[in-house]
């Protein structure tokens, strides 16, 4: 076998460049498997440790005031294994230099130690002192604003402004990420963390010997449904409003969120690659053996088995793969380690390793070798079943056929040139197809990567300008009485304010239940649009609850049905409340009613938690720093502020992103189309040396091969237009999780770079056969039998 | 004069080993005639063909078409040399297997200034009927004839003949050299017929022996003999 070894290397250095296209998708389709599961399992190895380490609570409630001895009450539900009780508050930050007003919600601590629960990693200074001043600010923000231990930092409470001592800089597993209230994405300059001893907020927020906040662990096989209701119905009465589970944990369904999307990637795309290279591998191994015809019946006449003779052809694309295997195991783990470096950016973990498991590798490994043989098999059988006498014979002339052409009268129009392209397509039809559905591969792959980029557009358009038109939403402390929308609206620079009041509520149909906000409109709002399904726009009605379409899903209703809406405040009213309409979202689960409606509910006197007006830009700069020094103002968030920071945040996570999706297209469509052309060449040499003896320039004969892989290339792009229509849907329905749904919307725009990066990539490999075609051997090929 | 070659040499390398295959060529070829190169293999025939046909260029000397300098043309002005001035016939005839035999003809007709129709130039080598075939469904002999008619169908000044016989039996031989003869008389087309069948030397108005890179001796037939009669 030592020869037939030998053979082999030849072999593969003879088809080094196929060799190493092939290699490279496979390596494509390996790098994405180890690079997104072992993100996967970093993400998820680090965050249950971090969990587990750190404490974090599995239940979260919070209510208007409680008194401490509550918690004893607590601490008995079983399944409860520890608790902790703590004062939270939204409160406006001053922050010099910043020109918009920040914000932060304070978190109590226990006199000057760790908390029971949702434990805090320090990672500069101290905890703060019993008593004074001093707080911890979470990293995201002291990062963002150059804060360490030792800054000043003045801090809204209940209306007086309170300088404070940064003392140490932490972070916490509750809030690996960050996002403001009403938000989209984190904005770390404008929203942090702020942890204040207890005694300090006590005072500020008149909760002596209350809390406002509390979480608890369960014990191992606990229900935490069950728990959640007795926590409901214990807290009920101090303001409760309704406790809820890790899943709707902001933070953590942020980061399961990333989860779902990375094995959505890893299940998704690393198949398209490793099919491509099963064609790919068919179309080289299967000329191979066409080629080696002669050689085959002369190994049987020597005395190798079919077994052996198989073997080593199957060995040529195991080799291929192998070479695929290592390159993209060693591409996926420096990219799973420059992804989960991207993780730090985005989430906050103290530690977050990059890890890996050998199951992963072994998966990679088998998934691309069973490509590998599908694509070797019928190749591979070929050799086996050759007979050794029949084997050594040349094979039968192929014969040509009058096509489509032809019959419908054109073969007076084309060239002779142009009829070799078509019978030789006609010829080789499963050949052609496989070209073409490899390079349409290629395109569809590009679509449902960047489709991404328009769904974000989409995203924002949507978001802050169809169904928003508002410039700022201004969040108060508190709730107020309609009365402060008229000094709001005194403010100078601010046009048209409007009130908004969000109730926290409890939204069922039968058994389906969902916790959220209810947002109060008023009637006639100038600054929220709702769409439908058909894209019409209507406005909140007067009676009945309009609910986004994720909702209205989760919750089994459609307009015209009844639900019941249970206010989570105040008189904690309960009502039958009929669906008028379902608007069409892409973000977070919403309800809007009529505003008073909604207050009616709510049995209380205050009927605003939230201002959003227009601004006169000519003076936006004084108007922010004038909010900046309203003490009952809490967040302040500008619709340009929030798409600057979506985007920068998409910029730079994306532009490293686009960079690597257009190299794994063109790797595709280099990888088929340069196959493709060198089969064609080395099939086609003996033709196409007899044009250029006849006469024919270098260029015109090179319009015989490559015209027929760009008539091909061409074919495939409204294929892979369609395959990739059909991969993005797939895709922004695997995507979609309960806070965020990938709008499905591509642009023309898209499909256009998608097609000419395949055609850029096409036309590359085209010219690096090109120059083999100039240098065909006219001499050589004119003395051979064919 | 179609052709005036004098001191041709050309070696080849292959690596190390240089290999001599024209030492020194000198020879005139008239308007018109029948010039058959005899030789073993070897001996630089093939070699002399190709640099008068534009596909290969001699290493020194000097090889004149009619006032044009082919060791001077570059590859593009040797490529539009061969596809204006040059018919070429092989022994493995060459054909396009995707296309039908009149396609073949007229893959050369649309590419030349002044050619003949395709089947004028079929019907020239008594192929009318089966000009709708293609290769594969056609004989040996019938696929060379195709190969003549397309050599010939641009109304070249010299046809170039590489052993035309050599994959064919007598019989089937002789049709071919018949096809090769009258288009020399109809069109009084220059000839280059290369054979190491010494009875295909007598259809040819002079006979050139090739021996090791060099023309060994030129002898003029006092008369051709017609294709017709010639047995092997």
């Amino acid at each position: 076998m030592r020869s037939l070894n030998q053979k082999l290397l030849r072999d593969l250095w003879h088809a080094k460049g196929q060799a190493f296209a092939i290699a490279a998708v496979i390596a494509c389709g390996v790098a994405i498997v180890v690079m997104t599961y072992g993100a996967m399992i970093s993400l998820r190895e680090t965050r249950d440790t971090y969990y587990e380490r750190y404490r974090l609570a599995d239940v979260f409630s919070q209510l208007r005031r409680a008194p401490l001895r509550v918690t004893g009450q607590i601490a008995e539900i079983p399944g409860v294994t520890a608790w902790d009780a703590r004062i939270t508050h939204y409160a406006a930050l001053d922050i010099p230099g910043l020109q918009r007003p920040a914000a932060a919600l304070l978190v109590s601590l226990p006199d000057g130690s760790e908390p029971r629960l949702n434990r805090l990693a320090l990672r500069e200074g101290r905890l703060p002192t019993s008593g004074r001043y001093e707080l911890v600010i979470s990293e995201n923000m002291a990062q963002a604003l150059s804060f360490h231990a030792g800054s000043r930092l003045s801090v809204l409470l209940n209306g007086r402004k309170r300088n404070f001592t940064i003392v140490g800089v932490a972070l916490s597993p509750e809030f690996v990420y960050t996002l403001p209230p009403g938000q989209l994405m984190a904005d770390d300059r404008a929203f942090g963390i702020l942890w204040v001893d207890r005694a300090i907020l006590e005072a500020a927020y008149d909760l002596d010997g209350s809390f406002n906040d509390v979480s608890v662990r369960l014990s191992p096989g606990a229900s935490e449904p069950e728990v959640i209701r007795r926590l409901d119905s214990l807290l009920a009465r101090y303001g409760g409003t309704s406790a809820f589970g890790r899943a709707d944990q902001i933070s953590n369904a942020y980061v399961d969120q990333e989860l779902d999307q990375l094995k959505t990637i890893a299940f998704v795309i690393p198949p398209v690659f490793l099919a491509v290279a099963a064609f790919l591998i068919h179309m080289v191994l299967s000329r191979l053996i066409d080629t080696e015809r002669e050689s085959i019946g002369l190994f049987k006449s020597f005395g190798y088995s079919n077994w052996e003779v198989g073997w080593h052809y199957l060995k040529f694309s195991l080799a291929i793969t192998a070479l695929g295997v290592v390159a993209g195991i060693v591409a996926g783990l420096s990219l799973g380690q420059w992804m989960t470096r991207m993780y730090q950016d985005y989430f906050r973990f103290p530690f977050l390793e990059y890890r890996t498991d050998s199951g992963v590798f072994a998966v990679a490994i088998l998934v691309s070798f069973a490509a590998a043989v599908a694509g070797t098999w019928v190749g591979v059988r070929r050799a086996v079943r050759l007979e050794p006498a029949g084997a050594m014979q040349p094979p039968a002339p192929a014969i040509y056929r009058r096509t489509l052409v032809d019959r419908i009268g054109l073969e007076r129009v084309v060239s002779m040139p142009t009829q070799m392209i078509l019978r030789h397509i006609e010829r080789w039809p499963l050949r052609a197809f496989v070209t073409v559905l490899g390079a349409s591969m290629a395109v569809m792959l590009l679509l449902s990567l960047f489709f991404f980029f328009d769904a974000i557009d989409e995203l924002i358009d949507s978001f802050y300008f169809r169904a928003n038109h508002q410039d700022v939403i201004i969040g108060l402390v508190d709730q107020r009485s309609d009365r402060s929308l008229y000094e709001f609206g005194r403010i100078a620079g601010i046009r048209g304010a409007e009130p908004v009041l969000d109730v926290p509520a409890r939204l069922s149909n039968g058994h389906l239940t969902q916790r959220l906000g209810i947002s109060g409109l008023e009637q006639g709002t100038h600054f929220r649009a709702f769409y439908d399904a058909a894209g019409r726009s209507f406005t909140i009605p007067e009676h009945g609850i309009v609910l986004s379409n994720q909702l209205a899903e989760l919750l089994k209703v459609r307009s015209g049905d009844t639900i019941t809406v249970e206010v989570l405040e105040g008189l904690r009213k309960q009502a039958r409340i009929s669906v008028s309409a379902i608007a069409v979202e892409h973000v977070g689960l919403s309800a809007y009613m009529d505003r008073r409606a909604l207050a009616e509910l709510t049995g209380e006197p205050h009927t605003l938690t939230a201002i959003q007006a227009l601004l006169d830009r000519t003076v936006q700069a004084r108007l922010l720093q004038r909010l900046k020094e309203i003490p009952a103002v809490a967040t302040v968030s500008t619709r340009e502020q929030a798409i600057t920071s979506l985007r920068d945040t998409m910029a730079k996570s994306m532009t490293i992103v686009i960079d690597f999706y257009i190299g794994l297209g063109a790797i595709i469509a280099f990888g088929v189309v340069y196959n493709a052309a060198r089969i064609s060449l080395a099939e086609r040499g003996r033709e196409l040396a007899s044009l250029r003896v006849l006469g024919f320039t270098g260029g015109e004969v090179t319009y015989v091969l490559l015209g027929e892989l760009a008539l091909l290339v061409l074919a495939s792009l409204p294929i892979g237009c369609v395959l990739g229509y059909m991969l993005a849907w797939l895709m922004s329905a695997a995507m979609e999780t309960k806070l965020f749904r990938v709008p499905f919307v591509i642009l023309p725009a898209t499909y256009g770079i998608a097609m000419t990066i395949t055609l850029l990539s096409a036309g590359a490999s085209a010219l690096a056969v090109a120059w083999r075609i100039r240098k065909l051997d006219l001499i050589a090929v004119l003395k051979t039998r064919e | 004069m179609t052709f005036h070659l004098h001191g041709l040499t050309k070696t080849y390398r292959t690596g190390e080993v240089a290999v001599q295959a024209l030492r020194g060529v000198d020879l005139d070829i008239y308007k018109s005639e029948i010039l058959v190169l005899l030789g073993p293999s070897g001996s630089g025939k093939s070699t002399f063909l190709n640099i008068l046909g534009g596909l290969d260029r001699p290493t020194s000397g000097e090889a004149l078409f009619r006032d044009h300098n082919l060791t001077k043309m570059s590859d593009r002005e040797l490529t539009l040399y061969r596809r204006d001035h040059v018919g070429f016939v092989f022994q493995f005839y060459n054909l396009i297997p995707s296309l039908t035999a009149r396609e073949n003809v007229a893959l050369v007709t649309e590419i030349s200034a002044r050619p003949m129709a395709p089947s004028e130039a079929l019907a020239l080598v008594d192929l009318e009927e089966r000009q709708d075939h293609f290769p594969a469904q056609l004989s040996g002999g019938e696929q060379q004839r195709v190969a003549i008619a397309r050599a010939i169908a641009k109304r070249p000044e010299v046809l170039l003949c590489d052993e035309p016989t050599g994959a064919l039996d007598s019989a089937t031989g002789v049709v071919v050299l018949q096809a090769i003869e009258r288009i020399n008389a109809e069109l009084g087309t220059t000839s280059v017929i290369i054979t190491h069948n010494a009875v295909i030397a007598q259809m040819g108005d002079r006979v050139a022996s090739f021996a090791d890179g060099h023309i060994d001796k030129i002898v003029a037939n006092a008369s051709r003999q017609p294709a017709s009669s010639l047995k092997w």
